[in-house]
Formats: structure tokens, C-alpha cells, sequence
């Protein structure tokens, strides 16, 4: 007999849908079927059954080929290696549960790393935005029974976040939107047409690098003040048109993406599409919301701040936690040579990171935690196959907009595959031994 | 587990009614015992030492989304404000690092709770769509048993049932989400208000209707009031009114007292209150506008003075920097307009919003002078320490870290002088409120009354906390406070401000100012029983499918992982 | 004034934190306590003397105490943090936050200086032979409170994010800058005497910012007002002047709205 289970969660993007339903084997080992999920989500759950998959830590050897070492084996090249820096990064943390990042946390703070996450290459802007203007949000659900008004700006969830719109959007029937999409305006900002665009009532196709320009323009034109004929590529009339439109709605939501965080401007953009969203807060009723990446990318955050006090690049190397996107971020650190050992986990920096910056991973004593073979566990000295968070062992993530929820098993991980939770507590007893912390 | 016998020192306990005779206390298995109960006790010397019980803090905001929020957005709150933890100390602690001033690190905020004195803390508004967050952030938070209240007074259920008058619906719903997200304990803000901020509205009056709902915020607290003698539990119903922090708003405060006219507490657990007012120096202010701003204390506390099934905490104004944060959404809108600085605002869906904006109360200001002379004449009109209780809403009127700075000002009249002759506007507070006139000070044992008995008496704990009577949990605080010697005001602030010992369940925690252990903290929830109701059930299921984004399933905080060291006090309604 | 010299012995392996070398730290202090003072690599700490010669001697205050660091600073972080007075003298190039949050006393750093330069200063002196990079006088992140007073003169060219949050004191480049010029400030005068690239001025309250070059993109937010006389720096000159941002808010005063002003020269 098979057995289905539900409220499954899935661990893919920061959309973090949890009314997956899995069926597996009788012996709980197999994935069969996965419903609900969109096909980057169906292909995440069905990845964990390929047969290649490495069950081994592997170690890199002198000619570049891998041997196969023993879990205690790699506990021990983690510990001394952590232990031995002096000033070791400790980056990633976005596909794994908020426990996992707990005792990464406890171990950065014995050893006195940098613990950084991938928001270093993604929203970390919108958290320096933030920290200057704040941000004025709501979680999904709001959206889905009050929105008539949403804004794509710099984002194309059609492919990044297959389900955001018909679960969160534009598509569902809420409480007080009970026409779905007819009760709605869709305005779509971004250089290029997408998928995502072609829904669009309104499209605005701004000028790449003028964000900034045009999100100020925007403000200018709430107030009512005087704009040049174009800005950023866009006729002043249509500026003056979209604002009203934004004005008109009964509530709001400004959506944004690597388009504008990661592009000329970066937090600028973003502070500048808080403080729009601020302004419209005199007229009606708006809130804005980045569209986050990695499924738990936004609890890698929540938890660094409530143990150390900010969200992202914490240099811990002091004995105390500091901050500043700039210096204390993996990217810079790794450029600048700051950095003397690299310990990625459940991201992969390989694949993302300047090209100057893997090769300085390459470089130095290097460990990668991650299920899969990547770039990142390619340049690393040490890789270290872990079970599937969301799959193989449950743990807390956080929703895009910060809610809290609680991921669920569905099968056990390969004989013998530890999980991240197991593997860092090992690292960290280990730790704790070579530095002398009292158990 | 070891004993111990603390002698000599001078003992206050309203619970025992000992105002500071010099007495033993001995513990044993985690509990105070009679001190010939004890057999090979490590004895500390108290003598010229102040001993109480451990502190109760009945309202701050110190775990979930919207402290964090407050964390993440302001590294500023942080910068050379921080010390060094595992790695600097690794040999003879195993304490963690701490940084932050009005929004600290949870270890933080555990570790100077402790050195404070206190060991109980009640996180005062969790978003029940976010319980999990506020339990993680409890559950790193060491050494002090916590508890958090869900948030209720704009819950579209409770508007829905409320509206229909179905109290029997009401508490059966409350029961269910105090167990689903392990809350203790009843939260109302702005009743209706906070709803009609989904719109960009508000609810001023406890006659403003709310939009589309159509039921009035007094409607909604009489409701919560009639579910909450209905289900019996060990808190009353803890309200932040309407329209706080504007001049005028004494009126919708008593308005609001009102709702608690003719209802009578009904619970297993000593308590007498139906009605606890938070924070309540933000609801007494009078004039009508920024420029007449007035304290209205005094018809305040001569209401609450009145009434005694009515408690209160005051929400002292400390005047640092800081940064405010409730789940009053149209508030921090408003704070936002009048201050400029960074605002931050998460509505959540069918259940409330929250707000977040730093404040400067500036001594320079002779508004932040007349707040910080209200919270003081707040406490100094209070007939019965045992219903106004320390606060300071922290962070909104301040960090916590500035109780002891409170009680300098509480108990002697020259500090407050001091500071009145401090403020730029100093005739201009002195005319706004009746402070310069105020010759009381407070006693040490009003004080363990409005820190430790009192509280632990409306939260409904009294059977474990808040005294030093043989069979309470063996939580005691000894600060090197000697009351039968001259003590100037700095010398109050300086005694509170670390204590010498501090004993949680029994176990040691501070020795000589220091932290010695992590403490084994627990999670307090109120377990309420009540009879099957399959409408509520079945208006829950709906709402989860048709409204939320997520399901029921996963709404529910189960697991060790967010509660390592539950605490459930058992409540029988059927 | 007493000087110290700090002459390096050698290279730390990866960067040093030496935010103690200040007047401040020095100051009454002999040679000896002077190189035991620690510095820091990574989450090790060394005694300043492991990495410098100290010679010359300490004032008694710090006002009366100059420091000279020979040699290649250039993986030096934090020299001159929170000084309040005194002189420090960097021969060649520096790395990260010269004179950070710095009150008082004077810096001048022969070579170039790297990012965040000058953040949070509240008063004093600093003065770049060469270039700067981004975040000079900037606000520390999250604080709109950014340089409160005093000044900063940078000979080459400097980086984006000049003047983040900006109320006070002057900022003088004598080269071109990078985006974002004073974005968000709300007083104080930033000079630049080559070309600025785009986004000066943004979300702008009020404060001066003067552009000897060229602008290649105006924000939207920035109205032309007249054309007038000014003296900057020496430098006699017709301006346009712009007014904005008119995105942001702006405090009124006699009833006229205040605004950032922007001078573009002719």
C-alpha cells in the first residue's frame, strides 16, 4: 500500500507552498507522485530519489579526484578546520531548517566566524533599504482577500515563483476579492517582456539602470509636482496615469525582484520603492514585499537577528556581532582576501559568486555541506552529502513574508546520510572540545 | 538539587506580609520550604541585603515578528552596544553573546531580566499566524520562564461571533487557538481598530464601527470579557484601548474601563480582576491638540482606584531612544507622520497588523516631560500596589533595562525633582501635570507588590510565582540594597541594576553579579478544556480554505523544536 | 606635539584591525604601553607591537599627540576610529573606515583610502592625497544620522554613496565621484569639482550640493530655479541652481517650503 500525506511543504522558493501532497512507497523510502506542486517543486521532491546521488562525504585529493572519507572523518577536517581560522566564513543557510542554523550560529560564535547568507547576493539590498526607510508589508493572505492594485516591478514570478500568482496574487478569490483577477489591476515593471508582462493591465517597460528614476518620478507624481517630458525611458503623462492608478486601489502591493535589488541603484531602488509605498499610505492603503529567493532564506535572517541582532554578513570574528554590508559581506570578504577558510551549506555560492571570489574559495581549506553535487562542493576540499530538508527531516522556514512554517518529512534519507542538524551538532561538540568551551 | 538557605537578609513580601524584616528563606527540589526543612543547605549571607522574590514582567514585547523586525531594521540600536559571549568566555560560562539597547538579542534580553531580578516575562502580543516565531525567539531566551498572548480584538472570527453575540462560540474558539499556538492569555489592541487599518482606517471611539464587520470596539470587549469568565482562565482579558497616544484620550480610556462595569472574576486560580489595562500612561493624556497637552492621571487612577476588578501597568516613559512597536497599526502610521523615521508595518491576514518606528523621547521636549511625569503620577495615585504593576511597555516607553531607574524615581522624591529642574521645558511640564506636587515615595514592599505579588496575582500565577511563602517556586532575588540606611537616589538606580544573587526554580543563576548558569527556562501555555463544538470546528476549516494562506495543518506550533520545556496550566470549562 | 611613529615590521596575514590607533589611545602613554596595546586579525588578538616599531614619544592628552605610520597601510582597518583630537598621519595608502565615527583632531593619508571613510564622523579633519571609495561620510547603516560636522577633503576621485544621509559639515572632492551624492541628507555641503554620474541628490531634504562638471542624468525630482554668482572653494563662478527632491518630504519654514539645492556650474 501506498500512503499519501498532506500539507506537505515545499522546499524550493521563498512562495513556500504547504498544500503539497505526496505519495510514497509502503515502506516509506520512495517518492511515487507529488500533486500541487509547480514543476520546479515536482522536480525538487523527485531529485532526492536519483540514484547518483552521493551518500559519502568525499574528499578532495591532490590530483583532483575525490575519495570517499567516513562521516567522523569529515566532523573532524570541519572542526579543525573552523577551529584553526582565523577568520573563517560560514555562508549560505538558506535551504536548510532554522534548527541547522541554530547550531551553525553556536558554532560561528565559539569559533568567531563571519556567518553570512544568500541574501549577500540577492535581497540583501532590500535589507539595507530597509534599515534606512523601513518597509510597510502584510503577509500573502492579505493580498489574496484585499488587493486590487499588485505591481510585478523587476520580477517574473511566472518563472521564479510559478505559484505565487494564482495562490497569492492575481488569480485568488479572497474574503473581500471575490471576482480573483477581475478585481484587480496588474502593473508590471521591467526592462524586458516576460511572462509575467503579458498579464499586465499596465506594462512599463523602464530603461535599464533608471529604477530609481522612475520610482521617484512616481513619488513626484503622487504629489502632484512638476516631471521632465520622460523619465526613464517613460512619457511623463504615463507616470502621472500609473500614480493615479495606484492611488485609486483600495490596497496595494508593490512585488520586487532581483531586477531592481540586484541592478544600478540596488537599495536605492528599493528605498525608493519603500518610500513610494510609504506615500501611498496617505492616499490608500499599500505594502510592498521582496520576492525571496531560497525557501528559507528569510529564516536564516529571522533567526541570525533575534540570536545575533541583523539579518545578514555578521562578522563574529570580535567576540561580538557586527555588521556592514561592505566589509562584513561573503563576496567583499572573499575578494579582499579577508577570509582564511570557507564553509558553504545549502546554497551555492560556485554557482553565483564572481568568479574572483570562487576562485579564492578554491583557494583556502573549504568545506560544502549540500545533498547535491554543485560548483560550490566542485571547488570545495571537502564535500559533505546531507539528507534533503523538507524531505528527508522537517525543521521551521519562513515564508517570503515572514511567516512561519513548520516543513514536514515525507521519506528517509539514504542509509546512513546524516542530516544537517546531525552533522553540525557533531562539528560543534568537536568544536566546542578544541576550543575549550564548557559542554 | 542542592539547597540552600539565604539569611539574614531583609525580606519583602506582600504574599507573607513581611515588610522587610530580616528573615531566612530556604530551597529545596526547585521550591521555597520552610527553613528547617532545609538539611545541608550552601548558605548565602544576605545580611544588609534586600531579598524578594523573582520579578514578574506582565507586558513587553521581547519575542516574535515585529522585535525582530525592530532588530533587523535598526543595526543602529546595535553599534557599540555589544559583548562578547561563547568565544571570549569560554571556560567558565557557556553564555552567548549579547548585543542591542531597545531591542536586544533574545539572549539578551534573558540574561538582563535575570540581572534585573526577574524571572517570569509575559511577551505581550504574538500574532497567532506567527506563534512559531515568537516560541523560537522564547525558546532562546535563557534562564526566564516565558508565556505570550495571542492577539484576539481584531480576529475575524472573534469580530464575527462577537457581532452575533455567541460568547459560547467565542471562548471555544479562544480555547482552540490558545492551544494551537500555546498562548497563555487573551490580547486585545485597538479592538477593531487594527481591522478597519487593513483599509487604511481606524477605530478612535469604542463606538467607531468597525468597517464591513460592523460590531463596535466595546462591543468587542465586553465579548472577550464574557469568554474569558466563561472559560476560566488564569489571566483576564489585557487590553490596549482605542486611540492611544493622542491628547484627549482619557475619555475613550474610561470608556473602555467601563466595558468591565458589572462583571465579576470567575477562575480556580485567586484571580479578582476581569480587566487588565495595559500600558495605560499612553491612554491618559488630556488637552486636544500637541500644543495643551496634559496629564490626566488623576481621573485615570481615581477610576482604577475604584474599580477592583479592574489591574493596570503603567508603560513609564524613560526618556532614552528607542523604538516602538504594537500590534496598533494605525498608531505607528500616525508615530510615522510625526517623527519621519523608518517605519515598518506587517498586516497579517484575518487576524491583526503590527508597527514598528524608533522614537527619541527627548528631555528636551516638554511632550516626553509630561509622559514621563504621567507614568510616575500613575504609580504614585495607585491606592493598591497590588492592581498597577511596573512597566514600560518596553521597548515603547523605554528598555526594561530602566526599571531600575523607575523605581530611583518612584522612591524618592528628589530624583524626580532632579529630573523635573533636567528638562529644557521645565515650567511647561510642571504645568502639565501635577508631579512637582507629589511628595510620596514609594516603600520597597509596594514595590514587590507591583513587581512580584501583584502581577503573579492578576496573570493568575500566584500558586508559583510572585512571593516567598514555602511551597511557591523557588524564584529569589537578592539585590545589595541595604533599606535601613540613608540611600541616595543613584544609589537605588546602582542596587537594582545588578543583583547580588538570583535564584530560578532553585537553580543559581547570578553569584556575585555574574551569570552562572543558562537556567532551565520554561514555556507557559494555557490549556482551556471545553465542550466539542463542531460549528466553531467547521468555521475554522472553512476559513482555513478559503481565507488563509496556509492550511490548517500547518498553523499548529507542535514539536520540541519550538517548545523544548512546556509549561501547560490545566483549565477545565466544560 | 609629541609624535609616535609606527614603523611596520610585517605584514599581517589578512587584514588588521588597529581601531587603537588613535591620539586618543596613545596619548599619555610610553612607547612600551604603547606597543602593547592590541590590534586584531580575524578573532586573534596581537599586541601592536608584533606588526610596528613604536619610537618618539605620547603627549600627555591626545590633542598633543601626532601620529606618523610609515610604510604601506594599506591592509589597515579602523585607523583614526572615534579620535577626538590630535593629528595622524598615514604615508601611504589605507584600508577601510579612516576616521570612522571621528569627533576631533585632523587625518591626512597620503595614498588612497578605502570604503566608508569618514562614517558617522561628527567633527574634525580628514584629508586623501589620492582616491576615496564608496561610503565616504556616510551614515553607519540604519542611522539617519550620517556625518554630523566637520570635514572631508579627498584630492583624487571617490566612490558611490558620498554623503548617505548627510546633516552636516563639508565634503570636498576635487575629482569625479560615483552614483548617489548625498542621498537622503538633510544638511551640510558636498563640493565636486570633476563630474558626478547620476542620482545626486536623491530623496534629498536639505543641504548644498555643488557640481563643478557634469551630470550625465538629472533625477526627475530636481527643478531648474535661476542662475546665479557663487564663491566655492576658492572658485569664483556662474551656477544654475536646481531644487528638489521633490519626491521627498520638506520642512517648512516662514511658511516657504525648505528644499535641497542643487548647483550645477556653468
Amino acid at each position: 500500500m501506498t500512503k499519501t500525506i498532506t500539507d506537505v511543504i515545499c522546499p524550493f522558493c521563498g512562495t513556500l507552498c504547504d498544500d503539497i501532497e505526496v505519495t510514497v512507497s509502503d515502506d516509506g523510502k520512495k517518492i511515487l507522485e507529488v500533486f500541487n506542486a509547480c514543476a520546479i517543486g515536482n522536480e525538487k521532491f523527485h531529485h532526492a530519489m536519483a540514484k547518483d546521488r552521493p551518500v559519502r562525504p568525499r574528499m578532495q585529493q591532490a590530483d583532483g579526484t575525490y575519495k570517499e572519507v567516513s562521516y567522523d572523518e569529515a566532523v573532524e577536517y570541519t572542526a579543525q578546520m573552523l577551529a584553526n581560522a582565523k577568520k573563517p566564513l560560514m555562508y549560505g543557510w538558506s535551504s536548510t531548517n532554522c534548527e541547522a542554523q541554530s547550531i551553525g550560529h553556536e558554532i560561528a560564535e565559539a569559533v568567531g566566524a563571519v556567518v553570512d547568507n544568500t541574501a549577500a547576493v540577492c535581497h540583501g539590498t532590500t535589507l539595507i533599504a530597509v534599515q534606512d526607510v523601513g518597509i510597510p508589508s502584510c503577509t500573502l493572505g492579505e493580498i489574496k482577500n484585499r488587493a486590487d492594485r499588485i505591481l510585478f516591478w523587476g520580477c517574473n514570478p511566472a518563472h521564479a515563483h510559478p505559484r505565487h500568482m494564482s495562490r497569492y496574487s492575481i488569480f485568488p478569490r479572497g474574503f473581500f476579492t471575490g471576482k480573483g483577477s477581475q478585481s484587480r489591476k496588474l502593473i508590471v515593471v521591467d526592462p524586458r517582456h516576460s511572462d509575467t508582462s503579458k498579464l499586465a493591465d499596465v506594462y512599463y517597460q523602464v530603461e535599464q539602470g533608471r529604477d530609481y528614476e522612475l520610482l521617484q518620478a512616481f513619488r513626484t507624481a503622487l504629489k502632484g509636482e512638476w516631471l521632465p517630458d520622460v523619465v526613464a525611458g517613460i512619457p511623463k503623462e504615463r507616470i502621472y496615469e500609473g500614480a493615479e492608478l495606484m492611488k485609486s486601489g483600495r490596497f496595494g502591493i508593490i512585488f520586487f525582484g532581483m531586477g531592481v535589488t540586484q541592478t544600478l541603484g540596488k537599495n536605492h531602488n528599493i528605498d525608493a520603492a519603500i518610500s513610494l509605498t510609504k506615500d501611498l499610505n496617505e492616499y490608500t492603503k499599500f505594502s510592498i514585499m521582496p520576492m525571496r529567493g531560497h525557501y528559507n532564506v528569510t529564516g536564516s535572517g529571522e533567526v541570525l537577528a533575534w540570536q545575533f541582532g541583523f539579518p545578514y554578513s555578521v562578522d563574529l570574528s570580535r567576540g561580538y556581532a557586527r555588521y556592514n554590508p561592505g566589509d562584513t559581506s561573503s563576496i567583499d570578504l572573499l575578494i579582499r582576501g579577508e577570509v582564511d577558510s570557507v564553509f558553504t551549506i545549502a546554497s551555492d555560492p560556485g554557482a553565483h559568486f564572481p568568479i574572483s571570489a570562487v576562485k579564492r574559495i578554491a583557494s583556502l581549506p573549504s568545506v560544502a555541506v549540500d545533498p547535491h553535487i554543485t560548483p560550490t562542493t566542485e571547488v570545495s576540499k571537502l564535500h559533505v552529502p546531507v539528507a534533503f530538508v523538507g524531505i528527508e527531516v522537517g525543521g521551521n522556514a519562513y515564508r517570503m513574508d515572514n511567516v512561519p512554517i513548520d516543513t514536514r518529512k515525507v521519506v528517509d534519507p539514504p542509509e546512513g546520510v546524516l542530516t544537517d542538524e546531525q552533522f553540525l551538532e557533531r562539528v560543534l561538540i568537536r568544536v566546542k572540545e578544541l576550543k575549550g568551551v564548557k559542554a | 538539587m542542592t539547597e540552600f538557605l539565604i539569611k539574614n537578609g531583609f525580606v519583602f513580601d506582600p504574599t507573607l506580609k513581611i515588610k522587610g524584616d530580616v528573615a531566612d528563606v530556604a530551597i529545596k527540589n526547585g521550591k521555597i520550604v520552610e527553613t528547617d526543612a532545609v538539611k545541608k543547605p550552601k548558605v548565602i549571607d544576605a545580611s544588609g541585603k534586600t531579598v524578594m522574590a523573582g520579578g514578574l514582567e506582565i507586558h513587553a514585547h521581547i519575542a516574535g515578528p515585529k522585535v525582530n523586525v525592530g532588530r533587523i531594521y535598526r543595526p543602529e540600536d546595535k553599534l557599540f552596544n555589544a559583548t562578547a559571549g561563547l568565544k571570549a568566555t569560554p571556560t567558565h560560562m557557556n553564555t552567548r553573546m549579547e548585543g542591542g539597547f531597545s531591542i536586544p538579542t533574545t539572549y539578551k534580553t534573558g540574561y538582563n531580566y535575570a540581572r534585573l531580578g526577574y524571572t517570569t516575562a509575559m511577551e505581550a502580543a504574538m500574532p497567532p499566524l506567527f506563534a512559531r516565531h515568537v516560541h523560537e525567539e522564547m525558546r532562546d531566551t535563557p534562564i526566564i520562564d516565558e508565556g505570550a498572548y495571542p492577539v484576539f480584538g481584531n480576529n475575524w472570527f472573534v469580530l464575527e461571533y462577537i457581532k452575533n453575540r455567541e460568547i459560547n462560540n467565542t471562548a471555544a474558539y479562544i480555547a482552540w487557538l490558545l492551544e494551537a499556538t500555546k498562548g497563555f492569555a487573551i490580547k486585545s489592541v485597538n479592538p477593531g481598530g487594527t481591522e478597519a487599518w487593513g483599509w487604511g482606517l481606524n477605530c478612535l471611539q469604542v463606538t467607531d464601527p468597525v468597517p464591513y464587520f460592523d460590531v463596535t470596539p466595546q462591543e468587542i470587549t465586553t465579548g472577550l470579557i464574557e469568554a474569558n469568565e466563561l472559560l476560566g482562565l488564569p489571566h483576564s482579558l489585557h487590553i490596549h484601548g482605542n486611540n492611544l497616544g493622542n491628547p484627549g484620550n482619557y475619555t475613550t480610556t474610561l470608556d473602555t474601563l467601563k466595558a468591565a462595569e458589572g462583571h465579576k472574576a470567575k477562575n480556580k486560580f485567586h484571580r479578582e480582576q476581569v480587566l487588565h489595562h495595559t500600558h495605560i500612561q499612553f491612554h491618559s493624556y488630556g488637552g486636544d491638540k500637541w500644543a495643551n497637552f496634559e496629564s490626566k492621571a488623576r481621573p485615570i487612577m481615581d477610576y482604577v482606584n475604584k474599580h477592583k476588578n479592574i489591574t493596570v501597568d503603567v508603560g513609564f516613559v524613560t526618556l532614552d531612544e528607542t523604538t516602538t512597536m504594537t500590534a496598533d497599526g494605525p498608531f505607528e502610521h500616525h508615530l510615522t507622520e510625526l517623527n519621519h523615521l523608518k517605519w515598518a508595518n506587517v498586516d497579517v491576514e484575518l487576524e491583526t497588523a503590527a508597527g514598528v518606528v524608533p522614537y527619541v523621547y527627548s528631555p528636551d521636549i516638554f511632550v516626553c516631560g509630561v509622559q514621563w511625569a504621567i507614568g510616575l503620577e500613575i504609580a504614585l495615585l495607585s491606592k493598591d500596589p497590588m492592581r498597577c504593576f511596573i512597566t514600560t511597555d518596553h521597548p515603547n516607553a523605554g528598555p526594561f533595562t530602566r526599571y531600575p531607574r523607575i523605581l530611583k524615581w518612584l522612591m524618592s522624591q528628589k530624583a524626580r525633582d532632579e529630573q523635573i529642574k533636567a528638562f529644557k521645558n521645565s515650567d511647561k511640564v510642571v504645568n502639565g501635570s501635577e508631579i512637582a506636587s507629589f511628595d510620596r515615595e514609594l516603600t520597597l514592599y509596594e514595590v514587590a507588590a507591583m513587581t512580584r505579588a501583584g502581577p503573579a496575582k492578576a496573570l493568575g500565577l500566584s500558586h508559583m510565582y510572585g512571593g516567598l511563602k514555602p511551597g511557591l517556586d523557588a524564584d529569589v532575588a537578592v539585590y545589595n540594597f541595604n533599606p535601613e540606611k540613608e540611600n541616595s537616589p543613584d544609589e537605588i538606580e546602582k542596587a537594582f541594576s545588578t543583583v547580588q544573587y538570583l535564584f530560578k526554580t532553585g537553580e543559581k543563576i547570578i553569584k556575585d553579579g555574574e551569570i552562572v548558569s543558562n537556567g532551565n527556562k520554561r514555556t507557559l501555555w494555557v490549556h482551556a478544556k471545553v465542550e466539542e463544538n463542531p460549528q466553531v470546528m467547521r468555521d475554522i476549516e472553512e476559513k482555513f480554505v478559503k481565507y488563509y494562506t496556509v492550511t490548517k495543518g500547518n498553523y499548529e506550533v507542535h514539536g520540541k523544536h519550538f517548545i523544548p520545556n512546556p509549561l501547560a496550566i490545566e483549565v477545565d470549562a466544560t | 606635539m609629541n609624535t609616535v611613529t609606527l614603523t611596520p615590521k610585517k605584514q599581517s596575514d589578512l587584514y588588521l584591525e588597529v581601531n587603537n590607533i588613535t591620539p586618543d589611545m596613545f596619548a599619555g602613554k610610553s612607547t612600551e604601553q604603547i606597543a602593547a596595546l592590541p590590534v586584531y586579525v580575524g578573532n586573534t588578538e596581537h599586541p601592536l607591537g608584533e606588526f610596528f616599531t613604536v619610537t618618539g614619544a605620547a603627549g600627555a592628552s591626545a590633542a598633543e599627540t601626532r601620529i606618523v605610520i610609515k610604510g604601506d597601510s594599506s591592509r589597515l582597518k579602523y585607523i583614526g576610529m572615534k579620535m577626538t583630537a590630535g593629528e595622524i598621519e598615514v604615508e601611504g595608502s589605507a584600508d577601510q573606515y579612516v576616521g570612522g565615527w571621528m569627533a576631533g583632531g585632523k587625518i591626512h593619508v597620503q595614498g588612497n583610502v578605502q570604503a566608508f571613510a569618514g562614517v558617522g564622523m561628527r567633527g574634525g579633519e580628514l584629508l586623501v592625497d589620492g582616491n576615496a571609495g564608496d561610503y565616504l561620510g556616510a551614515a553607519y547603516r540604519g542611522d539617519w544620522r550620517g556625518m554630523q560636522g566637520g570635514k572631508i577633503y579627498i584630492k583624487g576621485n571617490a566612490g558611490s554613496d558620498l554623503g548617505y544621509f548627510m546633516n552636516g559639515g563639508t565634503i570636498v572632492v576635487d575629482g569625479d565621484v560615483d552614483v548617489f551624492v548625498g542621498t537622503h541628507a538633510e544638511g551640510g555641503t558636498i563640493i565636486i569639482k570633476g563630474n558626478a554620474k547620476s542620482k545626486v541628490g536623491g530623496q534629498m531634504v536639505q543641504g548644498e550640493i555643488y557640481v563643478f562638471g557634469t551630470i550625465d542624468v538629472m533625477l526627475p525630482g530636481y527643478i531648474y530655479r535661476q542662475e546665479l554668482e557663487k564663491e566655492v572653494e576658492g572658485m569664483k563662478g556662474k551656477f544654475a541652481l536646481f531644487e528638489g527632491d521633490t519626491a521627498e518630504r520638506h520642512p517648512k519654514r516662514k511658511g516657504q517650503l525648505q528644499y535641497a539645492k542643487l548647483y550645477l556650474k556653468q
